[in-house]
């Protein structure tokens, strides 16, 4: 597909919307290995890059290719890399150093079944691995979670921007589902902002040196840099928390999905409206941070039900951040089933 | 009185973490001394590694950048291919280039990057505390293989030099040694040959450096000086590979 010029509506498939926001944002360098199903996003980088005289690799590996981010960040320009579960786990350890040397990306995982080489199916399983930090160490990166190509767009961008504003990696969780569905795009909505870089490695010309580092051997030094990260991330925990809500002032029974497993709990919102039963959703769009807020109304006489594409990891966010006020039931499947509307139907019968 | 010499502008007027006998040191001072040779201090980007010459941006005075054990030619990749007027280089330890970033190492050379890799070659994992490293030779003890190495067990030294020389992209590398003032000489001509093919935009250029690690082989510094040049120069011939 070419790219879209602004103002007009195309048609495209999430992979390709995330890799066309992503040059939108001014992604100068992109690396990635193959792997099911967010092929057609290296492939889209692959010409659409070198087109405008920016940088795309085809890497030996996941590890390479996040090492090359790394570097790519670290001389100050916007990077961006992509993958599917296995391979995201493989790029772990270079998340964590892109954490702790405060470095910005954008690292999309189109989720995938697993554990192991799993399957390609649709999955949210990689929720804690992306909600938790994922590698060692005490950081966290943004993850946001979109449920529909434009919004993968528009996340895409905003990913950018906030990874950039507070030096942080940032995570575009999605799924097989989310890669390959194709809806129409409006590549004119977002606004990119430009962030200055000071501690970009460029050859020191006549300033001092700069260096980019996680290692911080001197006494106490690590310790300073984490709580650094930890104000960084109190402040990200104020500021962008982001979620959308359906229904949820009068409703008793309250759904809680993200991503594609929100279309479908959207669809049974609308379905048991229109039966008289007093049902809503709550979407959270960031993952991490966690839109706790979306649960300040929880209160006894209602009953929140979580869907995943999981055994139930966001499962567990919720749980806190209603903190026993309200009764939380879970409904999930994983490893390619996906909750269907019948299911989370019989799943509501069963609870009131 | 007239100064003959002096302090590199590029190196850190700072005492440095090595052991006593130790090349790292001689190493670092050589590139600097290049690099302010060449006149390219201001754009140079270095690439430290994971080993015990992990905290090389304390010693150097330029930009640096710190990459996961094993990774330095991937961030390496990255910065040249987005930052092409600058000048980047590794440097690496055996264990980082070509046990645990093989991968990294080969794929780099192959594409033909134009970086500069420096690779000091100890034939032992310093920073762990001495344990096999791809290039320990046949016989001698390790931490992790105590009665030292054995073909059977272990395989053969890695000669990662003589297999990235056979890759066509690959522009320039050369083996040399620290172990007496003229292969110093020799140390600082090779190193200056792979950051002019670099400015020359000729391609990947690798200068293998026989380094002495004392400590973790277990002898005084002269003895491991002499080591190198009656035993591990024999395994690693020095000179032009390609
Ligand atoms: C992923 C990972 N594995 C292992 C280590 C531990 N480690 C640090 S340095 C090193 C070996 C270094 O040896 P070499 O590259 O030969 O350099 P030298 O210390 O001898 O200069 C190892 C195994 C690490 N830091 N990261």
């Amino acid at each position: 597909m070419k790219a879209a010029k602004k103002t007009e509506k195309i048609l495209m498939a999430g992979n390709e919307a995330i890799a066309e926001a992503a040059f939108q944002a001014g992604c100068f360098f992109y690396a990635g290995y193959p792997i099911t199903p967010q092929n057609e996003l290296i492939a889209y980088m692959s010409y659409r890059l070198p087109e405008a005289g920016r940088v795309f690799v085809q890497a030996e590996s996941e590890l390479a290719a996040i090492n090359m981010v790394f570097g790519a960040s670290a001389a100050g320009v916007r990077a961006m890399t992509s993958s599917s579960s296995p391979g995201v786990s493989l790029k772990q350890e270079g998340i964590s150093y892109l954490a702790g040397a405060r470095l910005p990306a954008v690292i999309v995982n189109i989720m995938r079944g697993g554990p192991g080489l799993g399957n390609i199916a649709p999955s949210q399983s990689d929720y804690f691995q992306s909600t938790r930090g994922g590698g060692h160490g005490d950081y966290h990166c943004l993850v946001f979670a979109p449920a529909g190509v434009q919004e993968a767009f528009d996340l895409t961008v905003l990913a950018f921007d906030l990874a950039d504003q507070y030096r942080v990696p940032a995570i575009i969780l999605g799924d097989g589902m989310l890669g390959q569905m194709m809806e129409p795009v409006n590549t004119a909505v977002s606004v990119s902002r430009k962030t200055e870089k000071p501690w970009a490695l460029t050859g020191c010309g006549n300033r001092p040196a700069n260096v980019a580092k996680s290692f911080s051997l001197a006494e106490g030094a690590l310790e300073k840099n984490n709580l650094i990260l930890q104000e960084t991330y109190c402040q990200i925990r104020k500021q962008e928390q982001r979620f959308e809500t359906l229904l949820t002032d009068d409703a008793e029974i309250i759904l809680v999905a993200y991503g594609t497993m929100a279309r479908i709990a959207k669809a049974v919102v609308k379905q048991l409206r229109k039966e008289g039963k007093k049902i809503g959703l709550i979407r959270p769009i960031s993952l991490w941070p966690f839109p706790d807020r979306a649960f300040s109304a929880a209160k006894k006489d209602k009953i929140f039900l979580v869907v995943e594409m999981s055994y139930g990891q966001m499962l567990e966010d919720v749980k806190l951040a209603i903190n026993g006020r309200s009764r939380v039931e879970f409904l999930g499947r994983s490893g390619g089933g996906i909750p269907t509307e019948e299911e989370i139907n019989s799943k509501i019968k069963a609870l009131s | 009185m007239e100064k003959i010499f002096g302090r590199s502008e590029s190196l850190r007027d700072v005492s440095t973490h090595y052991c006593p006998g130790c090349g790292h040191g001689i190493a670092h001072r050589l590139v600097a001394e290049i690099i302010d040779e060449l006149g390219i201090r201001q754009k140079v980007i270095a690439i430290a590694p994971v080993g015990c010459a992990v905290i090389a941006y304390d010693y150097w005075d330029f930009d640096c950048c710190e990459a996961a054990h094993g990774r330095a030619c991937a961030v390496a990749t990255a910065i040249k291919r987005v930052r092409p007027q600058n000048i980047v280089f590794t440097y690496q330890g055996d264990g980082d280039l070509a046990a645990i970033g093989t991968n990294e190492t080969i794929h780099a050379a192959n594409r033909g990057e134009n970086i500069t890799v420096v690779f000091i070659n100890n034939a032992i994992y310093g920073m762990t505390g001495g344990q096999l490293a791809p290039t320990t030779l046949i016989g001698q003890k390790a931490s992790t293989a105590q009665k030292g190495r054995v073909a059977k067990e272990h395989g053969y030294p890695l000669k990662i030099s003589e297999i990235l020389a056979s890759l066509p992209a690959v522009k320039y590398v050369e083996r040399v040694s620290l172990h007496s003032p003229q292969e110093i000489l020799k140390t600082k001509k090779a190193l200056k040959q792979a950051f002019q093919n670099q400015i020359a935009g000729a391609g990947f250029s690798l200068v293998e450096i026989l380094s002495p690690c004392a400590t973790y082989w277990g002898m005084s510094p002269k003895a491991a000086l002499d080591w190198i040049r009656d035993v591990l120069s024999k395994e690693f011939p020095l000179g032009r590979i390609k």
